[in-house]
């Protein structure tokens, strides 16, 4: 149990590292860009350059997330 | 030697020497504190897995997957690795978060060491361990960046050039100066690391994505290997522009600064 507990922190430490709002970002954004690609009939040229919007978006948000100022209790 | 051949040992060589100089900073604090020997034998130890992993990965990669799915996995992968790099350039920059500081995370590694009790006679368990794991950590990045500069160059072996002449680099800097390397302007070296993981991450886990398709053919960038370059222009004015928009403002003067000010 405690081997698999530390392959899984393994895993977790290399992929999500400190800040798993990037790896959230990520995925969000690809995710997005497959359902257009399957949901859509939009062309590879459009897709690419919206997937690269998508990606940067994501990014945004995430940063946005990190510095928003913090309530004061 | 071409440009494109000049270029790709470049980037290698910069993402994996940034890398390997924290790996050093583990495995220093480690020797110097605890067990120098099991420091060097949790780094050798890592090395050996590295080669396995790698050798295994790269077979089932190149021979199971389709082209799109080792796209999207290794592009999705690299992206991760370059967002967070630039994250941190860009908080650090936009003064948000501290400069990162090999000394610091040395005189944190060194803490650990001394606070995991005495070193036996025999093989140190703990620096070993965490040798090992800093070392495969750092190492399992290398590899993905050599595999995908690598392919999308079609020069595999200039970028293991790269890679194991940063390698030789880092040991000899740690050897000679036999201290944190925190003489390396790793900042900068991130940051333009950063830049050059998200825009190839962005191109190739784009790509893969056509793996969802009935074709399963990868996805065609306007420009195909030119939308590149356009990616890592874009990167580094994106870049600038969230340092812009997210610089806090100076601190405000202190009354003895203040007074100086009015008396100039």
């Amino acid at each position: 149990m405690r081997a698999i507990r530390a392959f899984g922190q393994f895993w977790y430490d290399f992929i999500i590292g400190d800040d798993w709002k990037i790896a959230v970002a990520v995925v969000s954004a690809l995710a997005v860009l497959a359902a257009l690609l399957v949901g859509t009939s939009i062309g590879d040229h459009v897709l690419a350059v919206l997937g690269g919007v998508l990606i940067v978006t994501a990014f945004a948000i995430s940063l946005a997330v990190d510095t928003r100022p913090r309530r004061s209790k | 030697m071409s440009a494109a051949t000049w270029g790709l040992l470049v980037a290698t060589f910069a993402a994996c020497f940034v890398e390997m100089v924290e790996a050093a900073t583990i495995v220093m604090a480690m020797g110097f504190t605890r067990s120098w020997r099991s420091a060097f034998a949790g780094t050798g130890a890592a090395v050996v897995a590295l080669a396995i992993v790698t050798t295994f990965a790269g077979y089932a990669i190149t021979s199971w997957l389709p082209d799109s799915a080792l796209q999207l996995v290794i592009g999705g992968l690299l992206l991760i690795f370059g967002l967070q790099w630039l994250r941190k350039a860009v908080l650090r920059s936009s003064g948000r978060k501290s400069m990162h500081d090999e000394d610091e995370i040395y005189r944190d590694e060194v803490e650990l060491a001394r606070a995991a009790g005495d070193v036996g006679s025999g093989l140190d368990m703990f620096s070993f361990i965490v040798s090992f794991k800093g070392v495969f950590l750092e190492g399992m990045e290398v590899v993905f960046i050599v595999i995908t500069f690598g392919l999308n160059a079609d020069n595999v072996p200039v970028a293991v050039v790269g890679a194991a002449a940063a390698v030789v680099v880092v040991v000899s800097i740690a050897f000679a100066a036999r201290k944190p390397l925190s003489m390396i302007p790793e900042n900068l070296l991130k940051y333009g690391v950063g830049i050059m993981l998200a825009s190839f991450g962005t191109f190739w886990s784009v790509e893969g994505i056509g793996i969802f398709r009935s074709g399963r053919e990868s996805v065609e960038w306007p420009g195909n290997d030119a939308a590149l370059l356009v990616l890592i222009a874009s990167w580094f004015l994106l870049s600038r522009l969230f340092i812009a928009v997210l610089r806090t403002p100076a601190p405000p003067a202190t009354p003895d600064r203040a007074i100086e000010e009015y008396a100039k």
